[in-house]
């Protein structure tokens, strides 16, 4: 066995040596996972919120299946976009297989029902305690979704972290869709994988910390952002 | 015009994710994990990167995913160790010519107690019986690969069937090289593996080569230019230059030049 | 030939009303008709169908069976858009003061000038001024009723619907609620109060709806309802409610 004391200061020093081929990687990382996010954001929203006010048949299925969408193995996901993005799949022309977009793409549809079954638990509940005024202010149902989204917004930074934490810490589905090629797809989870295939396990504990510790400061920093955005809201507005 | 656009668009993101569409031309090669972890790609690629200009994205798959990626179009070469299977490929329209590039060996690592009492010798098709009679747990890639089709195939040689044993002392990781190699590691097991990826992994535990320099463990590396004739977007001249430069002599003496802990562990064989 | 009265301020009908739920009837009003000049004070027991029958009038329930008519044709979204209702409890969104009663002058279509010059008179008429910035959820409970008034106020309702506004409340509160009903009032916005507060209903109403069992057991003048009224359960109710 391995004297893990050992392989962890050695981590550590890894990461406080500052290897500029290891930043450009967490950068990456970052960008692809926030981006991936971001799109999430814009899709699973409104979904969500429209979902948790809207009344039609089939309502409480389609629910179901977003709950359980949550739980996407990313290795499913990873084959399904490459299937589509392969050029022998219907999107191959476009010619982003083994690119960072290809990887967006995957973390969207892994984040996507997250983001979307986040919203709507939270948003149902605001509207059930909004309906009345608000049908009495004459608004529809579906334009209540802004309203609450809005009103919602503290408890839908949760819904990002969330979403976040799930793509960065993904590495199934970025390994397929993008290759894990150097200095083009290469990001933290897949250099964690590759380095830990290649035995160098002191490295991709290192790589692992770093990991944790951009999760840690990531939500540090939203909470703290929406903290002040809070008491921006108590002075102002 | 309904492609340019959603092209328009996709570039506009990934000007935001990063620069995808750089100027400078690239390939992508689809090559194996021993190339890549034994980090024989990364000393010889910079050479020919600065010759010409075209950037090579390496995706490192097993032999087997690599081929399959290939035949769907998604690579300008192919760089695998399984002739029987490049032979076949070139011959169903996939691919144009197959060339002879390098050879590596392969080699069976072990325990150092060596429960199996193999002890150290150069003929794996007694070791392999050796290791079935102690029930001595040995451990497989298991994923289809050049390294795992060349393995089943010396249990073949040596007449003895370890399938039947899957999951007793018969283990099948279906992963990478690396990672069976951590799982032989972790479980004091036998494992066959290739050199380079031996020299170069970093948690070999109390494992140590036991069977080497056996004829029958040489390890051949063939490279592949996917056909464009069946799959017309293959970057053909920049993926024949590769080729070229691979088969050629520089790329020849740079694989030569390519150390781990002071061995040579691939020989350029392009021109025999 | 219509009278002055109803030429200046909005009537209500209600017809044939009943609303029933697991087959008992809740609610049950044959006719009803509110044109009277000043405030309509619905009064009667918890559970005597006050509120549903205001939910009615405003459109948010459907009943079962009958109508609800203004000025004599059927409640329709444009009614409904010159109606106005403020909840037992204040439900207020998650923003500043200020930005509750944007939410609803924006609805309006006012620019950006018009809406800031509204906002502080309306705060002014609600005795917020200073608040605006606050978030709307940490008001004390009789400042956030008073916002949400001024929220209902800020539609420009003909009418403004009521329901309990002042039951939380302690005694000063109820009484800057009542001054800001009756001034609405005196400006020509019809008003119709659910209350359970007998003295509440003295300080307000022109006329009152008395309720009993989810049905209107008396409907008259606020002096002959509360002084001499000609029902058994008004009267009971009445004397309860002096006792107490």
């Amino acid at each position: 066995m391995h004297d893990f004391a050992s392989e962890f200061s050695k981590a550590l020093s890894l990461i406080f040596e500052r290897d500029s081929e290891l930043w450009s990687i967490v950068l990456l990382s970052l960008r692809v996972s926030m981006f991936a996010v971001l799109i999430s954001a814009i899709i699973g929203m409104p979904v969500g919120a429209a979902l948790a006010v809207a009344r039609f048949p089939g309502r409480r299925v389609l629910i179901v299946l977003m709950n359980t969408l949550m739980g996407l193995p990313p290795v499913v996901v990873g084959l399904l976009v490459y299937l589509l993005l392969s050029r022998s799949g219907p999107l191959g022309v476009l010619e982003l297989l083994y690119t960072p977009t290809a990887m967006i793409l995957a973390q969207v549809v892994l984040v996507t029902p997250i983001i979307a079954a986040l919203t709507r638990q939270v948003t149902e509940m605001l509207a059930e305690e909004y309906s009345e005024q608000l049908r009495s202010l004459g608004v529809s149902r579906l334009s209540s979704v802004p309203v609450l989204l809005w009103d919602a917004r503290l408890a839908l930074v949760t819904a990002l972290l969330a979403g976040f934490g799930r793509a960065i810490a993904e590495v199934g589905a970025v390994i397929i869709v993008g290759g894990n090629i150097n200095h083009v797809t290469r990001v933290m989870t897949t250099t964690i994988a590759l380095e830990t295939s290649k035995g160098n396990l002191a490295l991709a504990l290192a790589l692992g910390a770093i990991l944790i510790g951009i999760a840690v400061a990531v939500n540090a920093m939203v909470s703290t952002l929406s903290l002040r955005a809070e008491q921006e809201g108590l002075r102002h507005a | 015009m309904f492609r340019d656009c959603i092209r328009a668009a996709l570039v506009t993101l990934g000007l935001v994710a990063g620069p995808v569409w750089a100027e400078e031309p690239f390939i992508v090669v689809q090559s194996t994990t021993s190339t890549q972890n034994s980090g024989l790609l990364d000393f010889i690629l910079p050479g020919f990167e600065a010759e010409t200009g075209i950037e090579v994205r390496v995706v490192a798959v097993g032999t087997g995913q690599a081929i399959k990626n290939a035949v769907n179009g998604d690579g300008d070469v192919l760089l695998v160790h399984s002739k029987p299977d490049e032979e076949k490929f070139v011959a169903d329209g996939w691919g144009v010519e197959r060339f002879d590039l390098m050879y590596n060996d392969f080699i069976l690592v072990g325990p150092k107690s060596d429960p199996a009492a193999i002890g150290e010798g150069s003929d794996i098709l007694s070791a392999l019986p050796a290791i079935k009679a102690a029930e001595a747990p040995f451990v497989s890639r298991g994923d289809d690969s050049g390294t795992h089709k060349a393995e089943v195939g010396h249990w073949a040689a040596a007449g003895v069937d370890p399938t039947d044993a899957s999951g007793t002392w018969y283990r099948e990781t279906g992963s990478g090289m690396g990672a069976t190699l951590n799982v032989a590691s972790g479980m004091d097991a036998y494992a066959l593996t290739d050199r380079a990826t031996w020299l170069s992994f970093g948690n070999k535990g109390s494992l140590e080569i036991l069977v080497e320099e056996d004829p029958r463990l040489f390890n051949q590396y063939g490279v592949i230019l996917v056909n464009p004739e069946t799959h017309p977007h293959v970057r053909a001249n920049a993926g024949q230059r590769f080729v070229d430069w691979l088969i050629g002599p520089d790329g020849q003496a740079a694989i030569a030049a390519y150390t781990l802990e002071g061995q040579q562990v691939f020989f350029p064989n392009a021109g025999d | 030939m219509r009278d002055l009265v109803s030429e200046m301020t909005t009537s209500l009908q209600a017809r044939e009303l009943q609303i029933q739920s697991n087959g008992k009837t809740l609610l049950d009003v044959p006719e009803l008709t509110l044109d009277g000049p000043g405030p309509t004070l619905i009064l009667g027991p918890n559970g005597s169908g006050k509120s549903l029958l205001l939910r009615c009038l405003h459109g948010l329930i459907t009943p079962n069976r009958g109508q609800v008519a203004q000025d004599g044709t059927l409640l329709n979204s444009d009614h409904k858009a010159r109606q106005a209702m403020v909840f037992q409890h204040p439900v207020l969104l998650r923003r500043s003061v200020a930005a509750n009663l944007d939410f609803v002058l924006k609805r309006q279509g006012f620019g950006w000038t018009a809406r800031k010059r509204r906002i502080v008179e309306l705060l002014a008429e609600g005795g917020l001024e200073g608040k605006s910035r606050q978030p709307a959820r940490s008001l004390s409970g009789g400042e956030a009723q008073r916002l949400a008034i001024l929220r209902a106020l800020a539609l420009k309702p003909e009418t403004l619907l009521l329901d309990e506004p002042t039951s939380a409340l302690d005694p000063g509160a109820t009484q800057m609620i009542e001054r800001m009903v009756l001034r609405a009032s005196t400006r020509g916005v019809r008003i119709v109060m659910v209350t359970h507060d007998i003295g509440q209903a003295r300080r307000l109403a022109a006329d009152v709806v008395m309720m009993q069992a989810g049905t209107v057991v008396e409907h008259g003048p606020a002096k002959q309802v509360l002084v001499a009224p000609k029902s058994e359960a008004s009267r009971r109710y009445l004397a309860g409610g002096l006792i107490t």
